[in-house]
């Protein structure tokens, strides 16, 4: 058997475990007959030995605690998904939160047009509408946009979003109460988004009551 | 143990950050000690156990339930030490041989054996000698004599691990084998 290449081979085989029955018996009559080839199988076994025999290491006691500080956090979106899928009916009140909320800004801040409420004898000027002296208004009146002006009386309720009540005379300033003197009924004045959705939300809740009267 | 991990890792896919911590507790001395052998020093070896972890975590999507997570871990572990080897000067490992940073090999070999008993002072001066052995080895040997004597993994995973083909790994082994043979042959 040639030393250096056939038996150094069966002895790593060896060691790998993959070694035949037939090839362990030649690697065995080998080694008893050769003496460096000995040698050369005991050193391997012995460094393998001390390799070994090294210990095992541990790691630092606050290894773990630093690695999972040292973790990226949970990502944000990925919790809040998990929760919406969590609570259905949650996620579905605050998707139509969402939806009526930004339908509300949104027309609140598009309407940027005087509009007023189908009336006749009424002035419109500078986004002021007048209601001239000799003018009393029938039914209620809708400002939407505009100032309102009123020199001659109305028959109903005044609703004044986003304007103001404006007067000739600024001695006399006029506040919606004063307005009672020309309004019959009651004066609204709606300058503030959330004053803007609870004047829709009355209208709303009195358009209800209205269609169950009819 | 096999089906802890195995829960664990469903969980951490799920995003329960706690569940990893029991996976880096159960894990985390033998990833620490491939490291600590490959690169030969205790600071570095746990920074690059720690980052092997933190990847290993942010890549868990990544991970084929059906494969053995040791072996995923492992590999992480072991590219990011060789990374870490070639990007270092390539006289590195023979320079922690020198006297001027012995003391640093010391000071780290006792900062991980905490409280060692005195009388086992003199294996310690042994085993730090075969450490800088192993270390003075080439990576490409190092790295599977180390996954074969010291984590004492099977040929086949060690392929896996190391992402080579069995018959490369058995040829490393070999000539690791001889290497360190005639490095320790006067010990």
């Amino acid at each position: 058997m040639n030393c250096k290449k056939e038996a150094v081979e069966l002895m790593h085989k060896y060691l790998d475990g993959e070694l035949q029955k037939e090839e362990e018996r030649r690697l065995r009559d080998h080694l008893q007959a050769c003496p460096s080839c000995q040698n050369h199988f005991h050193e391997l076994k012995r460094s393998i030995v001390l390799i070994k025999d090294t210990g095992a290491i541990s790691a630092p006691s606050n290894f773990t605690a630093n690695v999972m500080a040292n973790l990226p956090k949970e990502k944000k979106r990925r919790n809040f998904i998990r929760k919406l899928q969590r609570h259905p009916i949650l996620t579905a009140a605050a998707i139509f939160f969402v939806l009526m909320f930004s339908s509300i800004f949104s027309a609140w801040n598009q309407d940027q047009q005087v509009t007023v409420s189908k009336q006749e004898n009424l002035i419109i000027q500078d986004n002021t509408v007048i209601v001239p002296e000799d003018v009393t208004v029938d039914g209620d009146l809708v400002v939407r946009n505009g100032d309102l002006k009123v020199e001659g009386k109305i028959d109903g309720d005044i609703t004044l979003i986003n304007g103001n009540f404006v007067t000739d005379d600024p001695q006399n300033e006029l506040n919606g109460e004063n307005y009672r003197a020309y309004a019959s009924g009651e004066v609204n004045e709606v300058n503030q988004v959330f004053e803007w959705m609870w004047y829709h939300t009355k209208n709303f809740v009195s358009d209800i009551f209205s269609f169950d009267s009819e | 143990m096999e089906t802890m991990i195995k829960k664990k890792i469903k969980e951490v896919k799920k995003g329960d950050q706690s569940a990893f911590e029991d996976i880096v507790s159960f894990y985390q001395n033998k990833v620490f000690h491939i490291c600590y052998r490959m690169v030969g020093n205790a600071y570095e070896a746990e920074d690059i156990a720690q980052e092997a972890f933190i990847r290993a975590y942010t890549n868990i999507s990544s991970f084929d339930e059906r494969r053995k997570f040791s072996t995923w871990l492992y590999r992480i572990a072991t590219n990011l030490t060789i990374d870490r080897i070639r990007k270092k000067k390539p006289d590195y490992y023979l320079d922690a041989e020198v006297k001027g940073t012995d003391g640093l090999d010391m000071y780290s070999q006792l900062a991980v054996d905490q409280a060692l008993p005195e009388e086992e002072v003199e294996s310690l001066e042994l085993q730090s000698f075969i450490h800088r052995e192993i270390l003075a080895l080439p990576p490409k040997y190092r790295s599977v004599i180390v996954l074969r004597y010291l984590d004492e993994l099977a040929l086949q995973e060690i392929a896996e691990v190391l992402d080579i083909p069995i018959g490369t790994v058995k040829t490393r082994i070999h000539r690791g084998r001889e290497a360190l043979r005639k490095r320790l042959r006067h010990v």
